[in-house]
Protein backbone atom coordinates (compact mmCIF):
# COMPACT_ATOMS: atom_id res chain seq x y z
CA UNK A 1 0.00 0.00 0.00
CA UNK A 2 1.10 3.23 -0.65
CA UNK A 3 1.84 6.24 1.99
CA UNK A 4 -1.26 7.76 0.77
CA UNK A 5 -3.35 5.07 2.16
CA UNK A 6 -2.47 6.26 5.56
CA UNK A 7 -5.43 6.65 7.46
CA UNK A 8 -6.34 10.33 8.43
CA UNK A 9 -5.84 10.00 12.26
CA UNK A 10 -8.98 13.08 12.40
CA UNK A 11 -11.40 10.58 10.63
CA UNK A 12 -13.43 7.45 12.29
CA UNK A 13 -13.82 4.36 10.00
CA UNK A 14 -16.97 5.59 8.61
CA UNK A 15 -14.26 8.42 6.72
CA UNK A 16 -16.14 10.85 9.66
CA UNK A 17 -14.89 13.25 11.33
CA UNK A 18 -13.69 12.55 14.96
CA UNK A 19 -10.79 14.95 16.25
CA UNK A 20 -10.40 18.14 14.43
CA UNK A 21 -7.22 19.23 14.60
CA UNK A 22 -6.11 20.44 10.75
CA UNK A 23 -8.38 20.79 7.54
CA UNK A 24 -5.01 19.00 6.13
CA UNK A 25 -6.30 15.67 4.47
CA UNK A 26 -10.25 16.78 4.85
CA UNK A 27 -12.78 16.34 2.00
CA UNK A 28 -14.46 19.53 0.64
CA UNK A 29 -17.91 17.68 1.79
CA UNK A 30 -16.13 17.38 5.03
CA UNK A 31 -16.09 21.20 4.99
CA UNK A 32 -19.82 21.46 3.34
CA UNK A 33 -21.35 20.18 5.91
CA UNK A 34 -19.70 21.88 8.98
CA UNK A 35 -20.60 25.27 7.29
CA UNK A 36 -24.17 23.65 6.49
CA UNK A 37 -24.73 23.07 9.66
CA UNK A 38 -23.33 25.85 11.00
CA UNK A 39 -26.43 27.83 9.21
CA UNK A 40 -28.85 26.04 10.81
CA UNK A 41 -27.59 27.35 13.58
CA UNK A 42 -28.42 30.83 12.84
CA UNK A 43 -31.70 32.78 12.30
CA UNK A 44 -31.78 34.00 8.78
CA UNK A 45 -33.19 37.18 9.48
CA UNK A 46 -31.92 38.34 12.81
CA UNK A 47 -28.26 36.22 13.24
CA UNK A 48 -29.86 34.81 16.60
CA UNK A 49 -28.11 31.99 17.96
CA UNK A 50 -30.67 29.51 19.81
CA UNK A 51 -29.46 27.36 22.18
CA UNK A 52 -30.36 23.95 21.54
CA UNK A 53 -30.40 20.52 23.19
CA UNK A 54 -28.25 18.05 21.50
CA UNK A 55 -25.16 17.67 23.65
CA UNK A 56 -26.77 17.53 26.79
CA UNK A 57 -25.22 15.29 29.04
CA UNK A 58 -22.06 15.61 27.48
CA UNK A 59 -18.82 17.49 29.53
CA UNK A 60 -16.59 19.80 27.24
CA UNK A 61 -13.47 20.63 28.54
CA UNK A 62 -11.33 23.86 27.38
CA UNK A 63 -7.74 23.40 28.01
CA UNK A 64 -6.29 27.10 27.25
CA UNK A 65 -2.08 26.24 27.87
CA UNK A 66 -1.81 30.04 26.15
CA UNK A 67 -3.77 33.03 26.35
CA UNK A 68 -7.05 33.50 24.13
CA UNK A 69 -9.71 35.90 24.71
CA UNK A 70 -12.00 35.42 21.29
CA UNK A 71 -11.48 32.28 20.85
CA UNK A 72 -11.81 30.67 23.98
CA UNK A 73 -15.14 32.73 24.84
CA UNK A 74 -16.52 31.44 21.74
CA UNK A 75 -16.15 28.01 22.18
CA UNK A 76 -17.45 28.15 25.54
CA UNK A 77 -20.35 30.38 24.46
CA UNK A 78 -20.89 27.53 21.65
CA UNK A 79 -20.59 24.54 23.97
CA UNK A 80 -22.88 26.55 26.12
CA UNK A 81 -25.86 27.17 23.23
CA UNK A 82 -25.61 23.33 22.29
CA UNK A 83 -26.11 22.82 26.53
CA UNK A 84 -22.84 20.73 27.36
CA UNK A 85 -21.35 21.01 30.76
CA UNK A 86 -18.65 22.73 30.26
CA UNK A 87 -15.03 23.32 32.01
CA UNK A 88 -12.46 25.85 31.25
CA UNK A 89 -8.97 25.56 33.12
CA UNK A 90 -6.27 28.02 32.48
CA UNK A 91 -3.78 25.22 32.79
CA UNK A 92 -0.58 28.20 32.11
CA UNK A 93 -1.94 28.85 35.88
CA UNK A 94 -2.66 25.59 37.30
CA UNK A 95 -1.37 22.38 37.47
CA UNK A 96 1.19 21.88 35.14
CA UNK A 97 2.90 24.54 37.19
CA UNK A 98 3.04 22.30 39.73
CA UNK A 99 5.42 19.51 37.98
CA UNK A 100 2.16 17.41 36.55
CA UNK A 101 3.16 16.09 32.76
CA UNK A 102 1.05 16.72 30.19
CA UNK A 103 0.06 13.09 29.64
CA UNK A 104 -0.82 12.68 33.52
CA UNK A 105 -3.23 16.19 33.06
CA UNK A 106 -4.97 14.84 30.18
CA UNK A 107 -5.41 11.36 31.68
CA UNK A 108 -6.85 12.99 35.38
CA UNK A 109 -9.68 15.59 33.11
CA UNK A 110 -10.53 12.29 31.09
CA UNK A 111 -11.15 10.58 34.13
CA UNK A 112 -13.40 13.12 35.69
CA UNK A 113 -15.59 11.86 32.45
CA UNK A 114 -14.99 14.41 29.54
CA UNK A 115 -16.20 14.00 26.21
CA UNK A 116 -14.08 16.57 24.35
CA UNK A 117 -11.19 18.62 24.72
CA UNK A 118 -10.77 21.80 23.27
CA UNK A 119 -7.03 22.52 23.09
CA UNK A 120 -4.87 25.52 22.10
CA UNK A 121 -1.38 25.05 23.12
CA UNK A 122 1.97 27.46 21.86
CA UNK A 123 3.42 24.03 20.57
CA UNK A 124 2.89 23.13 16.87
CA UNK A 125 1.09 19.29 16.99
CA UNK A 126 -0.18 19.41 20.68
CA UNK A 127 -3.24 18.54 19.89
CA UNK A 128 -2.39 15.63 17.39
CA UNK A 129 -0.54 14.41 20.38
CA UNK A 130 -3.57 14.81 22.38
CA UNK A 131 -5.75 12.82 19.80
CA UNK A 132 -2.97 10.46 20.22
CA UNK A 133 -3.36 9.30 23.62
CA UNK A 134 -6.91 10.34 24.19
CA UNK A 135 -9.41 7.23 25.43
CA UNK A 136 -11.42 5.83 21.97
CA UNK A 137 -14.66 7.92 22.66
CA UNK A 138 -13.22 11.15 23.42
CA UNK A 139 -12.34 13.75 21.12
CA UNK A 140 -9.82 16.38 20.40
CA UNK A 141 -10.97 19.83 19.10
CA UNK A 142 -7.71 22.05 17.95
CA UNK A 143 -8.10 25.69 19.39
CA UNK A 144 -5.05 26.93 17.58
CA UNK A 145 -1.47 24.81 17.92
CA UNK A 146 1.63 26.90 17.65
CA UNK A 147 2.56 27.55 13.66
CA UNK A 148 0.66 24.78 12.45
CA UNK A 149 -3.61 25.01 12.74
CA UNK A 150 -6.02 26.86 14.09
CA UNK A 151 -9.04 24.87 12.11
CA UNK A 152 -12.23 26.21 13.13
CA UNK A 153 -10.85 29.88 12.90
CA UNK A 154 -10.27 28.92 9.12
CA UNK A 155 -14.02 27.83 8.81
CA UNK A 156 -15.41 30.55 10.43
CA UNK A 157 -13.77 33.19 7.71
CA UNK A 158 -15.23 30.53 4.55
CA UNK A 159 -18.42 30.66 6.39
CA UNK A 160 -17.87 34.51 6.77
CA UNK A 161 -17.19 34.32 2.47
CA UNK A 162 -19.77 32.39 1.98
CA UNK A 163 -22.36 34.31 3.50
CA UNK A 164 -21.07 37.86 2.09
CA UNK A 165 -20.17 36.23 -1.06
CA UNK A 166 -22.68 33.38 -1.60
CA UNK A 167 -19.57 30.58 -2.48
CA UNK A 168 -15.77 30.78 -2.21
CA UNK A 169 -15.98 28.68 -5.42
CA UNK A 170 -14.39 31.34 -8.05
CA UNK A 171 -13.20 33.90 -5.63
CA UNK A 172 -10.37 36.01 -5.34
CA UNK A 173 -8.84 36.19 -2.17
CA UNK A 174 -5.87 38.09 -1.03
CA UNK A 175 -4.34 37.44 2.34
CA UNK A 176 -2.00 40.31 3.71
CA UNK A 177 0.48 40.14 6.76
CA UNK A 178 2.37 37.21 8.96
CA UNK A 179 2.17 34.65 6.93
CA UNK A 180 5.20 32.69 7.69
CA UNK A 181 4.11 32.65 11.54
CA UNK A 182 0.68 32.58 11.08
CA UNK A 183 -1.44 28.72 12.15
CA UNK A 184 -5.01 30.71 11.42
CA UNK A 185 -3.30 32.04 7.48
CA UNK A 186 -1.81 28.22 7.34
CA UNK A 187 -5.97 27.00 7.94
CA UNK A 188 -7.53 29.69 5.54
CA UNK A 189 -5.17 28.48 2.50
CA UNK A 190 -6.37 25.22 3.02
CA UNK A 191 -9.83 26.12 3.54
CA UNK A 192 -9.53 27.60 0.58
CA UNK A 193 -8.00 25.47 -1.54
CA UNK A 194 -10.52 22.40 -0.27
CA UNK A 195 -13.40 24.82 -1.34
CA UNK A 196 -11.75 25.71 -4.65
CA UNK A 197 -11.21 29.65 -4.23
CA UNK A 198 -10.37 31.00 -7.99
CA UNK A 199 -7.31 32.46 -6.70
CA UNK A 200 -5.54 32.88 -3.11
CA UNK A 201 -2.56 35.55 -2.93
CA UNK A 202 -0.38 36.42 -0.46
CA UNK A 203 0.83 39.94 0.23
CA UNK A 204 3.83 40.72 2.66
CA UNK A 205 7.22 41.72 2.46
CA UNK A 206 9.70 37.82 1.85
CA UNK A 207 10.69 38.17 5.59
CA UNK A 208 7.46 37.68 6.60
CA UNK A 209 7.15 34.62 3.80
CA UNK A 210 7.82 30.94 3.98
CA UNK A 211 10.91 30.54 1.84
CA UNK A 212 8.32 28.67 -1.24
CA UNK A 213 4.76 30.19 -0.43
CA UNK A 214 4.34 28.98 -4.01
CA UNK A 215 4.39 25.51 -2.72
CA UNK A 216 1.10 26.49 -0.90
CA UNK A 217 -0.62 26.70 -4.28
CA UNK A 218 -1.47 30.95 -3.27
CA UNK A 219 0.48 33.28 -5.77
CA UNK A 220 3.03 35.64 -3.93
CA UNK A 221 3.06 39.77 -4.12
CA UNK A 222 5.64 42.21 -2.00
CA UNK A 223 3.43 44.66 -3.18
CA UNK A 224 0.49 45.52 -1.89
CA UNK A 225 -1.23 47.92 -4.93
CA UNK A 226 -0.72 44.99 -7.51
CA UNK A 227 -1.62 42.11 -4.69
CA UNK A 228 -5.25 43.37 -4.01
CA UNK A 229 -6.04 44.81 -7.57
CA UNK A 230 -9.58 43.28 -8.36
CA UNK A 231 -9.63 40.48 -5.14
CA UNK A 232 -13.20 39.66 -3.56
CA UNK A 233 -12.28 39.46 -0.13
CA UNK A 234 -9.41 40.65 1.55
CA UNK A 235 -8.00 38.94 4.71
CA UNK A 236 -5.76 41.00 6.75
CA UNK A 237 -3.73 39.44 9.71
CA UNK A 238 -1.53 40.44 12.45
CA UNK A 239 2.07 40.53 13.60
CA UNK A 240 2.46 38.02 15.41
CA UNK A 241 5.48 39.31 17.81
CA UNK A 242 5.17 36.93 19.81
CA UNK A 243 6.51 34.11 17.48
CA UNK A 244 9.32 36.16 15.86
CA UNK A 245 12.32 35.48 17.04
CA UNK A 246 14.44 38.32 15.48
CA UNK A 247 13.24 41.84 14.04
CA UNK A 248 11.95 41.22 10.60
CA UNK A 249 10.32 43.87 9.88
CA UNK A 250 12.23 47.73 10.99
CA UNK A 251 9.36 49.20 12.63
CA UNK A 252 5.58 48.95 13.00
CA UNK A 253 5.15 52.38 11.16
CA UNK A 254 7.33 51.10 8.21
CA UNK A 255 4.70 48.36 8.10
CA UNK A 256 2.23 50.23 7.78
CA UNK A 257 3.60 52.40 5.71
CA UNK A 258 4.06 49.76 3.35
CA UNK A 259 1.73 47.26 4.04
CA UNK A 260 -1.14 48.56 5.80
CA UNK A 261 -4.87 48.51 4.64
CA UNK A 262 -5.89 51.78 3.99
CA UNK A 263 -9.30 53.13 1.85
CA UNK A 264 -6.96 53.96 -0.53
CA UNK A 265 -5.61 50.82 -0.89
CA UNK A 266 -9.30 48.94 -0.40
CA UNK A 267 -10.01 51.14 -3.47
CA UNK A 268 -8.23 48.67 -6.01
CA UNK A 269 -10.05 45.73 -4.93
CA UNK A 270 -13.47 44.96 -6.33
CA UNK A 271 -15.84 47.85 -5.11
CA UNK A 272 -17.98 44.70 -3.19
CA UNK A 273 -14.75 43.45 -2.13
CA UNK A 274 -15.17 42.18 2.03
CA UNK A 275 -12.23 42.90 4.53
CA UNK A 276 -12.10 40.18 7.31
CA UNK A 277 -9.65 40.10 9.95
CA UNK A 278 -9.27 37.06 13.00
CA UNK A 279 -8.15 39.39 15.24
CA UNK A 280 -7.19 41.24 17.94
CA UNK A 281 -6.39 43.54 15.17
CA UNK A 282 -3.77 46.30 15.47
CA UNK A 283 -5.29 49.85 14.38
CA UNK A 284 -2.51 51.60 12.52
CA UNK A 285 -0.07 48.56 12.03
CA UNK A 286 -1.98 46.36 9.44
CA UNK A 287 -5.26 47.91 9.06
CA UNK A 288 -6.19 51.69 9.19
CA UNK A 289 -9.31 52.79 11.38
CA UNK A 290 -11.01 53.78 8.92
CA UNK A 291 -11.38 50.51 6.74
CA UNK A 292 -11.69 48.17 10.67
CA UNK A 293 -15.00 50.32 10.89
CA UNK A 294 -16.24 50.97 7.49
CA UNK A 295 -18.85 49.35 5.49
CA UNK A 296 -16.56 46.71 3.97
CA UNK A 297 -15.73 45.15 6.91
CA UNK A 298 -17.28 42.23 8.23
CA UNK A 299 -14.74 41.39 11.24
CA UNK A 300 -17.37 41.55 13.69
CA UNK A 301 -19.79 39.12 11.64
CA UNK A 302 -16.71 37.13 12.15
CA UNK A 303 -16.60 36.57 15.97
CA UNK A 304 -20.40 35.98 16.11
CA UNK A 305 -20.25 33.18 13.10
CA UNK A 306 -17.39 31.71 14.91
CA UNK A 307 -19.91 30.75 17.58
CA UNK A 308 -21.96 28.82 15.23
CA UNK A 309 -19.17 27.34 13.11
CA UNK A 310 -17.95 26.10 16.23
CA UNK A 311 -21.48 24.32 17.61
CA UNK A 312 -21.40 22.83 14.24
CA UNK A 313 -17.42 21.21 14.83
CA UNK A 314 -18.76 20.11 17.90
CA UNK A 315 -22.28 18.86 17.03
CA UNK A 316 -20.84 16.90 14.00
CA UNK A 317 -18.05 15.42 16.09
CA UNK A 318 -20.56 13.81 18.58
CA UNK A 319 -22.89 13.33 15.79
CA UNK A 320 -20.35 11.10 14.03
CA UNK A 321 -19.44 9.03 17.39
CA UNK A 322 -23.17 8.23 17.74
CA UNK A 323 -23.38 6.97 14.46
CA UNK A 324 -19.99 4.93 14.54
CA UNK A 325 -21.20 3.37 17.95
CA UNK A 326 -24.32 2.23 15.91
CA UNK A 327 -23.25 1.13 13.07
CA UNK A 328 -20.70 -0.69 15.30
CA UNK A 329 -23.84 -2.64 17.11
CA UNK A 330 -25.50 -3.21 13.89
CA UNK A 331 -22.23 -4.94 12.71
CA UNK A 332 -22.24 -6.66 15.89
CA UNK A 333 -25.58 -8.55 15.58
CA UNK A 334 -24.81 -8.96 11.60
CA UNK A 335 -22.10 -11.43 12.75
CA UNK A 336 -24.13 -12.87 15.05
CA UNK A 337 -26.53 -13.46 12.85
CA UNK A 338 -23.86 -15.15 10.18
CA UNK A 339 -22.79 -17.16 12.72
CA UNK A 340 -26.09 -18.58 13.73
CA UNK A 341 -26.41 -19.40 9.92
CA UNK A 342 -23.67 -21.17 9.99
CA UNK A 343 -24.36 -23.30 13.00
CA UNK A 344 -28.14 -23.39 12.92
CA UNK A 345 -27.98 -26.42 15.95
CA UNK A 346 -26.09 -24.48 18.51
CA UNK A 347 -27.85 -22.75 21.28
CA UNK A 348 -27.41 -19.05 21.16
CA UNK A 349 -29.41 -17.24 23.52
CA UNK A 350 -28.44 -13.97 22.00
CA UNK A 351 -29.47 -14.84 18.17
CA UNK A 352 -32.63 -16.27 19.77
CA UNK A 353 -33.51 -12.53 20.81
CA UNK A 354 -32.27 -10.97 17.69
CA UNK B 1 -43.59 -7.70 -2.80
CA UNK B 2 -45.28 -5.17 -4.47
CA UNK B 3 -48.24 -7.17 -5.50
CA UNK B 4 -48.63 -7.88 -1.44
CA UNK B 5 -49.32 -4.58 -0.65
CA UNK B 6 -51.76 -2.39 -1.86
CA UNK B 7 -51.66 1.72 -2.32
CA UNK B 8 -54.10 4.06 -1.53
CA UNK B 9 -54.17 7.26 -2.61
CA UNK B 10 -55.62 9.86 -0.07
CA UNK B 11 -57.75 12.68 -1.20
CA UNK B 12 -55.75 15.44 0.41
CA UNK B 13 -58.40 18.19 -0.35
CA UNK B 14 -60.90 16.37 1.67
CA UNK B 15 -59.15 16.33 4.55
CA UNK B 16 -57.90 19.96 4.54
CA UNK B 17 -61.76 20.59 4.49
CA UNK B 18 -62.49 18.52 7.02
CA UNK B 19 -59.90 19.88 9.04
CA UNK B 20 -60.86 23.63 8.27
CA UNK B 21 -64.22 22.46 9.70
CA UNK B 22 -63.46 21.35 12.54
CA UNK B 23 -60.88 24.38 13.20
CA UNK B 24 -63.90 26.68 12.54
CA UNK B 25 -65.93 25.19 15.25
CA UNK B 26 -63.13 26.23 17.99
CA UNK B 27 -62.60 29.02 19.84
CA UNK B 28 -58.63 28.92 18.89
CA UNK B 29 -59.70 30.72 15.64
CA UNK B 30 -60.94 34.08 16.97
CA UNK B 31 -57.89 34.73 19.22
CA UNK B 32 -55.61 35.84 16.98
CA UNK B 33 -53.98 32.37 16.49
CA UNK B 34 -50.38 31.93 15.17
CA UNK B 35 -49.57 28.64 12.89
CA UNK B 36 -46.83 26.55 13.44
CA UNK B 37 -45.57 23.92 10.96
CA UNK B 38 -43.20 20.77 11.70
CA UNK B 39 -40.63 20.73 8.75
CA UNK B 40 -40.54 19.34 6.40
CA UNK B 41 -44.32 17.34 5.76
CA UNK B 42 -46.23 19.33 8.55
CA UNK B 43 -44.81 22.55 7.02
CA UNK B 44 -46.28 21.51 3.60
CA UNK B 45 -49.60 20.97 5.34
CA UNK B 46 -49.50 24.28 7.58
CA UNK B 47 -49.05 26.46 3.87
CA UNK B 48 -52.20 25.29 2.82
CA UNK B 49 -54.27 25.40 6.52
CA UNK B 50 -52.73 28.71 6.82
CA UNK B 51 -54.17 30.02 3.49
CA UNK B 52 -57.43 28.56 3.60
CA UNK B 53 -58.19 29.42 7.03
CA UNK B 54 -56.82 33.51 6.06
CA UNK B 55 -54.98 33.31 9.15
CA UNK B 56 -53.27 36.66 9.53
CA UNK B 57 -49.96 36.42 11.37
CA UNK B 58 -47.00 34.72 8.73
CA UNK B 59 -46.26 31.27 9.36
CA UNK B 60 -43.83 29.63 11.95
CA UNK B 61 -41.90 26.78 11.15
CA UNK B 62 -39.88 24.46 13.72
CA UNK B 63 -36.81 21.96 12.30
CA UNK B 64 -37.18 19.68 15.26
CA UNK B 65 -33.99 18.11 14.37
CA UNK B 66 -31.78 19.33 17.23
CA UNK B 67 -34.88 18.67 19.89
CA UNK B 68 -34.79 15.04 19.10
CA UNK B 69 -34.48 12.25 21.44
CA UNK B 70 -32.43 10.10 19.77
CA UNK B 71 -29.45 11.96 18.54
CA UNK B 72 -27.13 9.79 20.80
CA UNK B 73 -28.34 6.91 18.63
CA UNK B 74 -29.04 8.22 15.21
CA UNK B 75 -26.67 11.54 15.37
CA UNK B 76 -27.40 14.78 13.17
CA UNK B 77 -29.84 15.05 10.64
CA UNK B 78 -27.90 15.61 7.64
CA UNK B 79 -30.46 18.56 6.33
CA UNK B 80 -31.79 19.96 9.10
CA UNK B 81 -32.60 23.99 8.75
CA UNK B 82 -33.36 27.04 11.18
CA UNK B 83 -36.37 27.31 12.55
CA UNK B 84 -37.90 30.42 12.06
CA UNK B 85 -40.83 31.55 14.29
CA UNK B 86 -41.43 35.50 13.40
CA UNK B 87 -43.20 36.33 16.08
CA UNK B 88 -43.67 36.14 20.11
CA UNK B 89 -44.41 33.04 21.43
CA UNK B 90 -45.40 34.17 24.83
CA UNK B 91 -49.02 33.87 25.22
CA UNK B 92 -50.19 33.04 22.15
CA UNK B 93 -52.50 30.94 21.01
CA UNK B 94 -50.57 28.18 18.65
CA UNK B 95 -52.33 25.76 16.46
CA UNK B 96 -49.28 22.93 15.45
CA UNK B 97 -49.43 21.21 12.38
CA UNK B 98 -47.76 18.09 11.37
CA UNK B 99 -48.59 15.95 8.61
CA UNK B 100 -48.84 12.40 10.30
CA UNK B 101 -49.35 11.65 15.00
CA UNK B 102 -47.92 8.60 14.94
CA UNK B 103 -45.31 7.73 18.10
CA UNK B 104 -45.87 11.49 19.90
CA UNK B 105 -42.41 11.62 20.06
CA UNK B 106 -42.22 14.47 17.03
CA UNK B 107 -44.57 15.94 19.10
CA UNK B 108 -42.66 16.16 22.27
CA UNK B 109 -39.35 17.95 20.13
CA UNK B 110 -41.82 20.28 19.08
CA UNK B 111 -43.66 21.21 22.17
CA UNK B 112 -40.07 21.68 23.90
CA UNK B 113 -38.69 23.94 20.79
CA UNK B 114 -41.94 26.08 21.70
CA UNK B 115 -41.44 26.29 25.01
CA UNK B 116 -37.73 27.42 24.84
CA UNK B 117 -39.46 30.43 22.84
CA UNK B 118 -41.35 31.37 25.26
CA UNK B 119 -44.87 30.21 27.41
CA UNK B 120 -47.92 29.98 24.92
CA UNK B 121 -51.58 30.70 25.77
CA UNK B 122 -52.29 26.96 24.76
CA UNK B 123 -51.12 24.63 21.84
CA UNK B 124 -53.75 23.28 19.34
CA UNK B 125 -52.21 20.07 18.00
CA UNK B 126 -53.85 19.69 14.21
CA UNK B 127 -52.55 16.48 12.02
CA UNK B 128 -53.38 15.62 8.51
CA UNK B 129 -53.99 11.78 9.87
CA UNK B 130 -53.88 9.91 12.96
CA UNK B 131 -51.92 6.73 13.23
CA UNK B 132 -53.72 5.47 16.01
CA UNK B 133 -52.43 2.43 18.05
CA UNK B 134 -48.66 3.10 18.46
CA UNK B 135 -48.34 5.93 20.77
CA UNK B 136 -45.48 5.23 22.78
CA UNK B 137 -45.82 8.95 24.50
CA UNK B 138 -49.37 10.45 26.30
CA UNK B 139 -50.53 12.79 23.41
CA UNK B 140 -53.62 12.88 21.60
CA UNK B 141 -54.27 15.03 18.44
CA UNK B 142 -56.61 17.68 18.74
CA UNK B 143 -58.11 17.98 15.24
CA UNK B 144 -57.22 15.68 12.54
CA UNK B 145 -58.44 15.03 9.15
CA UNK B 146 -58.46 10.95 9.29
CA UNK B 147 -57.65 8.04 11.67
CA UNK B 148 -56.04 5.39 10.06
CA UNK B 149 -54.65 1.84 11.70
CA UNK B 150 -51.54 1.80 12.79
CA UNK B 151 -50.38 -1.40 10.70
CA UNK B 152 -50.60 1.03 7.69
CA UNK B 153 -47.24 3.12 5.96
CA UNK B 154 -47.41 6.45 5.21
CA UNK B 155 -45.87 7.89 2.18
CA UNK B 156 -46.40 11.97 1.72
CA UNK B 157 -44.86 13.88 -1.09
CA UNK B 158 -44.97 17.75 -1.54
CA UNK B 159 -45.36 20.52 -1.31
CA UNK B 160 -46.93 21.26 -4.43
CA UNK B 161 -48.91 19.21 -4.92
CA UNK B 162 -49.53 17.88 -1.72
CA UNK B 163 -50.05 13.58 -2.05
CA UNK B 164 -50.19 10.93 0.61
CA UNK B 165 -50.85 7.10 0.14
CA UNK B 166 -51.76 4.51 2.17
CA UNK B 167 -49.34 1.04 1.88
CA UNK B 168 -50.94 -1.69 3.53
CA UNK B 169 -48.26 -4.12 4.72
CA UNK B 170 -50.12 -5.74 6.82
CA UNK B 171 -50.46 -9.01 4.48
CA UNK B 172 -46.73 -8.18 4.18
CA UNK B 173 -46.33 -8.96 7.67
CA UNK B 174 -48.44 -11.95 7.80
CA UNK B 175 -46.74 -13.32 5.10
Amino acid sequence: MSRFSTPNPQLNELGKIKHFLTLEGLKQHHLVEILDTAESFINPKTDEIKKVPILRGKTIMNLFFEPSTRTRTTFEIAENRLSADVASLDIATSATKKGESLLDTLWNLQAMQADMFVIRHAESGAAHFFAQHVAPHVHVLNAGDGQHAHPTQAMLDMFTIRKHKGDVFDLKVAIVGDVLHSRVVRSQIQALSILEAREIRVIGPKTLMPTHPEAMGVHYYDNIEEGLNDVDVIIMVRLQNERMKSALIPSEKEFFKLYGLTEKRLALAKPDAIVMHPGPINRGVEIDSAVADGPQSVILQQVTYGIAVRMAVMAIIMSNSAQLAQHQSEQASLELEELAALNPTSENPTVEKA
Amino acid sequence: MTDLMTELNIDVEALMQNICEQLQKRDVLQQDPKMIGILKGGAWVAQKLHAQLKIDAPLGELDISFYRDDFSKIGLNPTVQPSTIPWEIEDQHIILVDDVLYTGRTVRAALNEIFDFGRPASVTLVTLLDRKGCRELPFHVDVTGMEIECNRTIHVSGPDPLKVSLVDNSKEQEA
